[in-house]
C-alpha cells in the first residue's frame, strides 16, 4: 500500500534523534490516531542548517517525518514556513487517502518548531533592547 | 525468503487433504442438492454426509445445523434472527465489550429497531464474569450472546458456567465460537448453549462457508428469504463444495487436537516468555492460562503497532496489530481498550496466532528478530527515553 519511496524513508530514516542545543522544538500530537512527532531544527543566518526528529506513529508517519526533515535543510524560516503536508506527501510519491492524515503531523511539528524558534528570537531581541 | 505466517487467528491455509475432498464438487459432480435426478441425489447425499460429520463433532444432531456463508452470517443469523422471532417476548440483549464486530455491530443495529443492549465489560484478562450477566437480566432479556474465545486476546469464557444461569431462566444463549472450533474441544451439550457460529477458514477449511447450531425448538427468523433450503431457514443453493470441505477440515481437527493442543501450547508459552525475558517494558494481554492454544498478544510500550508490523513483515513475518494506525477507522482495537489499557498502549500491540505449520525453528526466528526491530523503534520514539530508563529502572 505504502510507495517505494515512503518504504524507503520508513526502513531508512534520515535524521533520527535530538538536537541538544536546538534553536527551536516542535511536539504535535495527532488528534485522529494519538500518534506523537517531536522535531528540533537549528538555524544560521535566518536559514535552517539541521533537522531531526523522533516519532511514534505509523509508517507514514516515521516516512513524512524523515522526508520533512529532508526538505527543510538549507532553508530559510520564510521558505520553511510555505512546506505544507501536501507537498511532504507529494514528495514520497503519494500517501494511501486514509494515511493523509499523517503527513499533517510532520508538517504540524516543523510549524511548531520555527514558532518555538520565532519566540525565542523575540525573547532575545527584547532582552537585548 | 521463508515466509513465517503468524496470523492464523486471521485465516488458516486450506489443507490439501480438504481441497482433494472438494475438488470432485468443483468439477464433475455439479448436481443441485434440491434435484430429484441422479446428480441430485448425490449432491445431496454429500451434504447430508457432511452435515451428520459435523453434527457428531460439535455433539448436536444434523438438524440442529444450518449452513451459512460463514461466521459473520451465522452471528447475524443467531442475533438478529432470535431477536426478531422473539420481539413479543422482550426486547433486552445482553452482549460483551469484547465481542468481534459481527456480534458488536450486529447489536448496535438492532437497538435502532427498539432492542435494549447491555454491554458488560471485562476484567483485565478479559474474563466476562457470570455473577455480572445474572445481574444485567431483566424480565425483557430474550438473548444473551457471548463469544467462547476471543479472536485478538485468545481469552476463553466460562461458557458452561454462564449457560448454567441462564437455563435457570430460559435465557437464549448464542456463542460466536468462530476461534475455538477444530482448535479446542467444543461441545454444544456440554457448553449448554442455544446457539453456537463457527466458520471454517478458520480451521483450514475454506473462506465463505460456516455453519449455525441452532438447538432443536428455538424459533430464528430467517435473514435470507427464498428457497426452502436449511429447513426453511436459510434459503438459497447451498455451498456444496464448501460444506464438504468445512466438514472434512473439522473431521481433521478433532483427529489431530489433542496433539497439537499440547504442541502449540508449548510453543505459545515459549514465545511469550521469551519475549518478556528480552523485551522490557511489555505487557501479555489476555489470561495467561485460560487462553487459546496459538494465541500471543502483548504490548510493547512506546511504539505504534504498524510500523512493527511492517518490519516484521520486511524479515518474513506475518502478524497483526490492534494499533489505531492498522484499523481503517483509526480507533484502536475495542477490545485492548476493553482491558482498560491506555490508547497509547494498545497502540503497540503485536498478535501473533500460531497454527499446525508453525515450528520451534519459526519461534526461534521470532525471538531472534523481534528485540532489534522493538528497539529501533523506541529509539525512534519520543516518548522513550532510554537513560532515563537505565537510571531508575
Ligand atoms: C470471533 C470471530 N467471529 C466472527 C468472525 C467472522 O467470521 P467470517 O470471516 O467467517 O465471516 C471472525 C473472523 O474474522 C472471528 O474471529
Ligand atoms: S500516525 Fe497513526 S495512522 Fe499514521
Amino acid at each position: 500500500m505504502y510507495s517505494e519511496k515512503v518504504m524507503d524513508h520508513f526502513t531508512n530514516p534520515r535524521n533520527v534523534g535530538e538536537i541538544p542545543d536546538a534553536d527551536g522544538v516542535g511536539v504535535e500530537g495527532n488528534a485522529v490516531c494519538g500518534d506523537i512527532m517531536k522535531l528540533w531544527i537549528k538555524v544560521e543566518d535566518g536559514r535552517i542548517v539541521d533537522a531531526r526528529f523522533k516519532t511514534f506513529g505509523c509508517g507514514a508517519a516515521i516516512a513524512t517525518s524523515s522526508m520533512i526533515t529532508e526538505l527543510v535543510k538549507g532553508k530559510t524560516i520564510e521558505e520553511a514556513m510555505q512546506i505544507s503536508n501536501t507537498a511532504v506527501a507529494e514528495a514520497l510519491d503519494g500517501l494511501p487517502p486514509v494515511k493523509m492524515h499523517c503527513s499533517n503531523l510532520a508538517a504540524d511539528a516543523l510549524r511548531k518548531a520555527i514558532d518555538d524558534y520565532l519566540a525565542k528570537q523575540k525573547g532575545a531581541e527584547e532582552n537585548n533592547g | 525468503m521463508k515466509r513465517i505466517y503468524l496470523d492464523h487467528a486471521s485465516t488458516t491455509p486450506l489443507r490439501p487433504e480438504v481441497l482433494e475432498a472438494m475438488l470432485p464438487f468443483l468439477k464433475e459432480q455439479h448436481g443441485n442438492p434440491s434435484s430429484i435426478y441422479g446428480e441430485g441425489r448425490e449432491a445431496r447425499k454429500a451434504l447430508d454426509r457432511a452435515r451428520d460429520r459435523i453434527a457428531t463433532i460439535l455433539g448436536a444432531s444434523p438438524r440442529e445445523i444450518i449452513f451459512t456463508s460463514g461466521g459473520s452470517e451465522a452471528d447475524n443469523l443467531a442475533i438478529k434472527g432470535a431477536a426478531f422471532a422473539l420481539k413479543d417476548r422482550g426486547n433486552h440483549i445482553i452482549t460483551s465489550a469484547i465481542e468481534h464486530h459481527a456480534v458488536y455491530n450486529t447489536c448496535r443495529y438492532l437497538e435502532k429497531h427498539g432492542f435494549r443492549i447491555t454491554v458488560l465489560p471485562v476484567d483485565s484478562y478479559g474474563l466476562v464474569d457470570p455473577a455480572a450477566v445474572a445481574a444485567a437480566l431483566t424480565p425483557e432479556t430474550i438473548l444473551v450472546s457471548i463469544m467462547h474465545a476471543n479472536n485478538e486476546i485468545g481469552t476463553i469464557q466460562p461458557i458452561a458456567e454462564i449457560s448454567k444461569i441462564l437455563k435457570e431462566r430460559k435465557i437464549l444463549f448464542h456463542t460466536d465460537a468462530v476461534q475455538t472450533v477444530g482448535h479446542i474441544p467444543v461441545n454444544v451439550q456440554e457448553l449448554g448453549v442455544d446457539l453456537l457460529s463457527l466458520s471454517a477458514h478458520k480451521f483450514y477449511g475454506p473462506k465463505g462457508v460456516g455453519a449455525l447450531y441452532v438447538r432443536r425448538g428455538v424459533r430464528l427468523d430467517p435473514l435470507i428469504h427464498g428457497g426452502a433450503q436449511e429447513h426453511n431457514r436459510r434459503a438459497g443453493t447451498e455451498n456444496v463444495a464448501g460444506i464438504v470441505g468445512m466438514a472434512e477440515a473439522l473431521v481433521l481437527a478433532a483427529l489431530e487436537m489433542d496433539k497439537e493442543i499440547e504442541r502449540q501450547r508449548e510453543l505459545r508459552d515459549r514465545l511469550i516468555s521469551g519475549i518478556m525475558e528480552r523485551i522490557p517494558h511489555t505487557r501479555l494481554n489476555g489470561h495467561p492460562e485460560e487462553r487459546l492454544p496459538g494465541n500471543v498478544n502483548v504490548c510493547f510500550e512506546f511504539i505504534e503497532g504498524e510500523s512493527l508490523l511492517l518490519n516484521l513483515d520486511m524479515q518474513g513475518i506475518a502478524a497483526s496489530s490492534g494499533s489505531a494506525c492498522t484499523s481503517g477507522s483509526l480507533e484502536p482495537s475495542h477490545v485492548l481498550l476493553a482491558l482498560g489499557l491506555p490508547h497509547e498502549i494498545a497502540h503497540g500491540s503485536l498478535r501473533m496466532t500460531l497454527g499446525r505449520g508453525t515450528s520451534a525453528a519459526d519461534i526461534d526466528t521470532v525471538l531472534e528478530v523481534l528485540p532489534g526491530i522493538v528497539d529501533r523503534l523506541r529509539q525512534m520514539s519520543p516518548l522513550y527515553d532510554a537513560d532515563a530508563f537505565c537510571k531508575t529502572h
